[in-house]
Parts: C-alpha cells; structure tokens; sequence
C-alpha cells in the first residue's frame, strides 16, 4: 500500500491545481518551468499507479475519508491508468513543445489554463461519482475553451464562444440526466449503480441516460454535433490545438465507455440495438471527416477533420463488444495511437506554419527541404492515422477488424478500411507537395528552429507508431477494468 | 420535438418506483461527526467537501478564462445617479454586516462562505456603480493573490488531511475548525473572484487590473 | 401529487424550454439566459425528485449549491467571449432583435 501522504491517485488531481495557481499568480506569459517540472513529477505518478494497479488491481480513495453513497470515491481501474499515462506523456511533449513555441511572454494565461484543464482531465479519469464527473467535465471544458480564446483575438473569440455553447449543452444534458438518476436511484455512486439498475428499468432511467449520452456525444464531436470542432480546433495555437485534438475529446469519451459499461450496461444488455446508432454516427463521421480533410484549404483544418473522422472509429466499437475484450483493445489502443499521433501532427504543423508563414495546404511546398525533422514526425503521424503496419493505428484497426467480422458486422470492417484508404488521401495531399522542389524558386536550404519544437513532435510520432510494437502493456491493464 | 422531450420526461416521473438509497438518514447518522450542526453545510464542506474545492477551483478557473478573452477598456458602467449613490451609502455597510453573519451563521442555518461571497461582490458591484469614487487601485498582483487564496488554502488543508488517512478527511474533534477555518479564508477569495467577472478593466493589452474596491 | 413532484416537472419544463432556446435562439445573450433557464430547470428536478415523497434531502440541496457556482463560472466565461466578441470585432454578430437596452453596458 502507498504511503498515505504521496498517493499518486491523490496527487494527479493535485498537482494540476497547485501549479496552475502557481503559474497564475505571477501574471501573463508566464510558468513554463513549473508546469513541465510538475508535468514529469505526473506522469512519474500515473506509471506508479499503473504499476500499482497491475500487481494490486483496481484502486479507490475515499474523499473525505466518507464511503460511497455518502462521500465522493475516487477510483482507478486499468481503462483510467491507461488515459492517465497517456494524458501526462501527451502534456508533458506538449508542453516542452510549447515552451519554445511561445516564446518571449506571448503565452498570456496558457499556463494556469492547461494546468486547470489537466486537473479536469485526470480528476474525471479518478472519479467515481457522476455529480462529481460533473464538476469535473465543466472544468475541462471551460479550460479548453480559455485555451482557444486566450490571445484575445476576435475570431478566437468567435471559436471559443461556439465552443462553450456546444459544451453547455452536452454538460447541461448529462447534468439533467444525473438528476434523473439521484431521483431514480438516491445516489450517483458509479459502483452502487451498477448493481443497482435492473430489469425492470423505469422510463427515467432510458431518458437519462439519453441524455446523458447525447451530452458527451456532442461533447465529443461525434458526426452530427461536430460543428463546434474545426474551428475550435483549427483556429487555436498549435498548442492548444494538440492537446484538445488528443486529449480533451478522449475525456467525454471515456465518459461515455465508462457509462456504457458501468451503470447503464444493463440498459444496453436490454437493447443491443441501441450499440449501432453511435456506430452509424461513427462511420457517417468517417466518411464525412475524411471528405472535408481531403477538401481542407489550411493545414490545421484538414487535420482538425481528421480529427472528426478519427473519433469516429472510437464508436465502431460499440457493436462489436460481444466479440469478448477485443472491442475495448481496439478502442483504448485506437484512442492511444491517434493521441500521440494527432497531438505530433498539430505541433509538427505548427512548426511548419511558424517557419512558412503561411497557414495553407498549398503553402507546405518545398518545405521538405527546411524543416526536414519536423516533416518526418508529420509523416510518421501519417503512418498511424492511415493505420499502416507496425504502427499503433494499424494495430487498432486491425484489432477492430477481427472483432467486427467475428461478431458478423462486416460492414464496421468495411468503414475501417475505407477510412484508412481516405486518410492516405489528405496525409498524402501534404506529403506530396511538401517534398516537391517548386520550379523557379531558388533552393531552399534548413531553417534554424528550437530543437524542442522538432523533436517533441518526432517522439510523439515515434511513440504512436511504437505502440504497434508495444502494446501489450496496455491490454494488460485492460484485464484489470472494474465496475 | 421538444414537446416531445417533455412530454416523455413528465410522464416518466410518475413512473418511478421510490428510491433504494436513503441518503438523508446517511447524512443524520454521521452530522455528530461532521463538524457542523447543519446538514446542508455538513454535506458540502465536509461528505462531498471534495465537490466544493473543485468548484473553486472552477470559480478561479473561469476567472482567467475572463482574463484570457481580453478585458474591454471602457470604464465599468457609472450611473452618476445622486439617488443610487446616497442608497448605496446606507446599503454597503448592511451588506458588510449581512456577508459577516451569512458566514457565521452556515454552520446550524443556511448559510456560508459562498452567500457571505455573493453578497460581498454584490456589495463591491454596487459601490462601483453608484459612482462613490476612490482614487486608489488596486495592483493587479495582489489582486491575482487574493483571488488564489482561496484555491491555496482549501488545496493546503485538503493536502494536509492525507496524513489523516483521506484527501480532505477531518479528524472529527477539529473538523469544526477545519470547516470553519476554510469558510473564513474562502469568503474574501470568492468575493473578490465574483466581483472581478463585472468588474475587471484593462488600461494595456495583456495587462489586467481591477477597478473594484476592497471592503 | 406531492410538492416535490410538482417541482420536478416544472424543472423539467424549463429544462426543456432552455434547452429550446440555447438551440434555436439566435441572439448570444438570450441563448446564455437560455443557458441559465436550462440550469434551473435541472437544479429544481435534482431536489424535487428526490424529495418526493415529502422528506427532505440535503444532498442534492448540496450538489445544487455547487451547481449554481458552475454555472456562475461558466456564464462569466461565455457573457465575457460575447463582451469581446461585441466590442473588438469589425463586424459584430447582429443581435436578433436589436435592443439598446443590451448594448447599455457594453
């Protein structure tokens, strides 16, 4: 047992906070130090918990020192570990990638921002208790809607207004669906619900949790509700853009899983049907995402597409969850693989868009020659996204591959590989005209950028194809997913 | 099809069985412990304290949000109305008083560090309003350290009950302190936060400073 | 009919309607009242709901405080976005229906 003082589950949701007042109250553009210090000390105790999970199995902390239903439980199962580790690692590049990228004080309140929005983000990964998943998603969703208004411009403002209004309306729905719950049931404890919500299944029941899907849904932009997303994402510092792409949208998905599994699962048990309306919405996101990236005039937007499209895979796995622990393999190892992979795209073309100045697709020719690093890193996302072998995607898609055609749902194969074929489209559009040497233009030799900024997003990169090699860590975790 | 929605969830209230877990009798076996003689307040600051401080957190949070938006330049809106200035003389200093005893009175009525804070802004709002002017403002570094006092100190005693065996587990003969202790220091945190939503000005870009006053 | 009920329909009513009017609404500040109306209507079902058979319930009375302050903090952060929005852009999103009354304390 850990010592009491330094439990790491604790201490996750802790830091965050300690250190985004700490960079706040020395004023704008100010923090970078303190915030990739607290970054390592996090990620030192997410792998000290997910060790601990692995010898020990799923963990709880008990707030307050108050037992559920009175108190607020914090847990930790394998699924939690998994994001956790993939939260703090992804920050960590971020930030050393945004150290460099703001330089001489430009970054105003960046800082204390990120420092809330990682506090959400791990305390939504810790909780267990759905009033408290509440604060926690409000958090996230105002420290990244700060992040995208931070600078002040007027159509950052724009995006980020747009944003938080479609982020009201998910956490004011699943906020609805948690009152429909306590009346229902008396508590919002995750682990006495489970067992608690049983045929028969009263009427408010299936409203909330109606509700409460359609908030995280719209929350994590899935095909119709997408709307908010491009621009959020598009027009955000590169940043900014990384860590909402990789792991802001992940957040209200694990949410969504973790209620799909967790209290509702004997709705879902009751309807099966129910598991292809966000397959469908899923596939219709990949097709659709892919077809805009590929349309996309600026680099950011058609990655941000990509986006779109890539969350729409995370819901192909709904339908193919009889297919035994395949499904949520495939699911954890896919949102892993387009974490790194999305959150090294957005930087590498920050990096490109810095040095070119110049934001759009068409811009990036000839760039191969400046930038020779960061293009590679770009490149080697590619590989993930597209789900080309060894990487981290491919495994995933072909994870979900085998689960879907054992469960007789050929068409989820189907949409996974048309996407793979529409995704080598776009990544092919960029890298196509960044190794071409424009006619008439004299050659261009390597420009002199901060190695942070390059390297950050060739390790990033790096890490999303490894995880093709190395992911049996992960689904080692996985066997430890409680209720 | 909004109609819809409502018609389906009213009805689906009448079809509720009663609920399995009676939470108020939970709360009325362990209020003795909590500190506080009212339910209410012992829910929110000592069973679901952790909800609390995550709700500061938010409060601070939203604050530098405002901040990162860009602050308007403008002075705040000042009525010049002779009226509202002599109300406002004989109201702040009931307002005070009233902010004070919300406070103490949250520990056996409602009450408490949130109410005292709102009427504190409200207070701070409408001394800015009726126009009574100081010349004195206040510099922006205090004012970003008043506002994460708060934040500061409920991180300090929730950090500092680990060694009791819990994040933000009081040891039931102190717990009283401890409420009483994080209510104090919340009240002029929060008040400052709220009032700053209304308030806050900038003179440079970039640069914030407040206009509001401190009681 | 106990008044716990009759609370929690209510709520629902105006849960309904707000989320109506973030949705359909075009002008920013009716949608962020809209918003508002939305949060009520959930706060008023979490206590009358759970008070429906007539005792009363401090936990969600709790959880509604906390809700309040969210939603405080999240109105803050959108009434500042619509502040920027009108004051710093060159073309500022023409309000529904224009009313000065809106535009006093910008």
């Amino acid at each position: 047992m850990p010592d009491d003082l330094f439990d790491p589950l604790v201490w996750l949701i802790l830091l965050p906070i300690l250190w985004a007042v700490l960079t706040f109250l020395p004023g704008p553009g100010r923090g970078a130090v303190v915030a990739i210090v607290s970054l390592c000390l996090q990620l030192g105790c997410a792998v000290r918990l997910t060790a601990d999970i692995i010898a020990h199995g799923a963990r709880t902390h008990l707030a307050g020192g108050w037992p559920a239903p009175l108190g607020i439980p914090l847990a930790a199962d394998g699924l939690a570990a998994a994001m956790l580790v993939l939260t703090q690692a992804v920050g960590l590049a971020v930030a050393l990638y945004a150290r460099s990228y703001f330089r001489d004080g430009s970054s105003l309140w960046f800082w204390p921002l990120t420092g809330f929005l990682f506090a959400g983000m791990n305390g939504l990964f810790l909780s267990g208790d759905l009033f408290n998943l509440y604060v926690t998603l409000e958090l996230v969703g105002l420290a990244a809607v700060g992040l995208v208004a931070n600078g002040g411009k007027a159509e950052q403002a724009a995006a980020a207004l747009r944003y938080l209004m479609a982020s009201l309306i998910g956490s004011g729905a699943y906020l609805f669906g948690v009152a429909l719950v306590y009346g229902a049931c008396g508590t919002v404890a995750l682990d006495h619900l489970a067992g608690m919500i049983s045929a028969p299944v009263p009427p408010a029941l299936w409203l909330a949790f109606a509700l409460m899907a359609a908030g995280l849904l719209l929350k994590t932009a899935l095909f119709p509700l997408h709307y908010w997303l491009p621009p959020a994402h598009g027009d955000a510092p590169a940043p900014v853009s990384a860590l909402l792409s990789a792991l802001v949208v992940k957040a209200s998905f694990y949410l969504f899983l973790r209620l799909w599994l967790g209290p509702f699962a004997c709705l879902v048990a009751l309807a099966p049907m129910l598991a292809w309306l966000p397959a469908l919405l899923g596939s219709a996101a990949v097709l659709y995402g892919s077809w805009m990236a590929i349309r996309a005039e600026r680099l950011k937007m058609l990655i941000a597409y990509s986006t779109v499209a890539q969350l729409g895979y995370l819901f192909l796995i709904f339908p193919v969850f009889g297919g035994g622990a395949l499904a949520l393999q495939a699911g954890l190892l896919h949102a892993t693989a387009h974490g790194t992979a999305k959150a090294a795209m957005f930087i590498a073309a920050g990096t490109l868009i810095r040095v070119g100045e110049n934001d759009s697709v068409r811009g990036m020719a000839g760039v191969a020659n400046q930038l020779p690093v960061t293009l590679f890193a770009f490149a080697l996302a590619g590989v993930s996204l597209m789900g080309l072998p060894p990487s981290g995607g491919f495994l995933a898609k072909w994870l979900l591959i085998d689960a879907a055609l054992s469960s007789g749902q050929l068409w989820i194969a189907v949409v996974a590989i048309t996407g793979g074929l529409l995704a080598s489209v776009y990544i092919f559009r960029v890298l196509h005209l960044a190794f071409r040497v424009p006619d008439g233009r004299e050659e261009l030799r390597p420009r002199p950028v901060p190695a942070a900024m390059e390297w950050t997003a060739l390790l990033l990169a790096t890490a999303s194809v490894g995880l093709g090699l190395f992911a049996m860590p992960l689904f080692a975790l996985l066997e430890r997913v409680g209720t | 099809m909004l109609t819809l929605l409502a018609g389906l969830l009213v009805s689906a209230l009448f079809d509720l069985p009663p609920a399995q877990i009676r939470l108020p009798v939970f709360v009325a076996d362990h209020l003795a412990e909590s500190g506080v003689r009212h339910p209410v307040t012992a829910v929110l600051l000592n069973f679901r304290g952790y909800d609390t401080f995550l709700e500061v957190v938010v409060l601070l949070l939203a604050l530098v949000g405002v901040l990162a938006s860009g602050l308007p330049k403008d002075r705040s809106p000042f009525t010049g109305n002779v009226l509202l200035q002599a109300l406002a003389r004989h109201a702040l200093p009931l307002m005070l008083l009233a902010a004070v005893y919300l406070l103490w009175a949250g520990a056996h009525q409602p009450g408490g560090a949130f109410q005292a804070a709102a009427v504190l802004a409200a207070a701070a709002v409408l001394f800015e309003l009726s126009g009574i002017r100081t010349s004195k403002r206040p510099d922006p570094r205090w004012f970003r350290r008043i506002t994460s006092a708060g934040v500061l100190l409920f991180f300090a005693v929730a950090a500092a009950m680990l060694g009791n065996g819990a994040l933000l587990q009081y040891p039931p003969e102190q717990a009283g302190f401890f409420i009483l202790l994080i209510e104090s220091g919340l009240t002029l945190s929060l008040a400052v936060n709220l009032a700053a939503f209304f308030l806050l000005r900038s003179t440079e870009p970039g640069d914030a400073q407040a206009t509001d006053n401190e009681p | 009919m106990s008044s716990g009920l009759l609370f929690a329909i209510v709520g629902c009513l105006l849960f309904v309607f707000g989320l109506g009017g973030v949705i359909l609404l075009d002008h920013l500040l009716r949608r962020i009242l809209a918003f508002n109306l939305m949060g009520s209507g959930t706060f008023l079902v979490l206590v009358g709901l759970a008070q429906r058979d007539g005792t009363p319930d401090p936990v969600p009375q709790a959880m509604v405080l906390t809700g309040i302050v969210v939603a405080v903090a999240a109105t803050a952060l959108a009434l500042a976005l619509a502040r920027r929005l009108h004051t710093g852009a060159s073309n500022p999103p023409p309000p529904a229906n224009p009313t000065c009354r809106d535009d006093r304390h910008a």
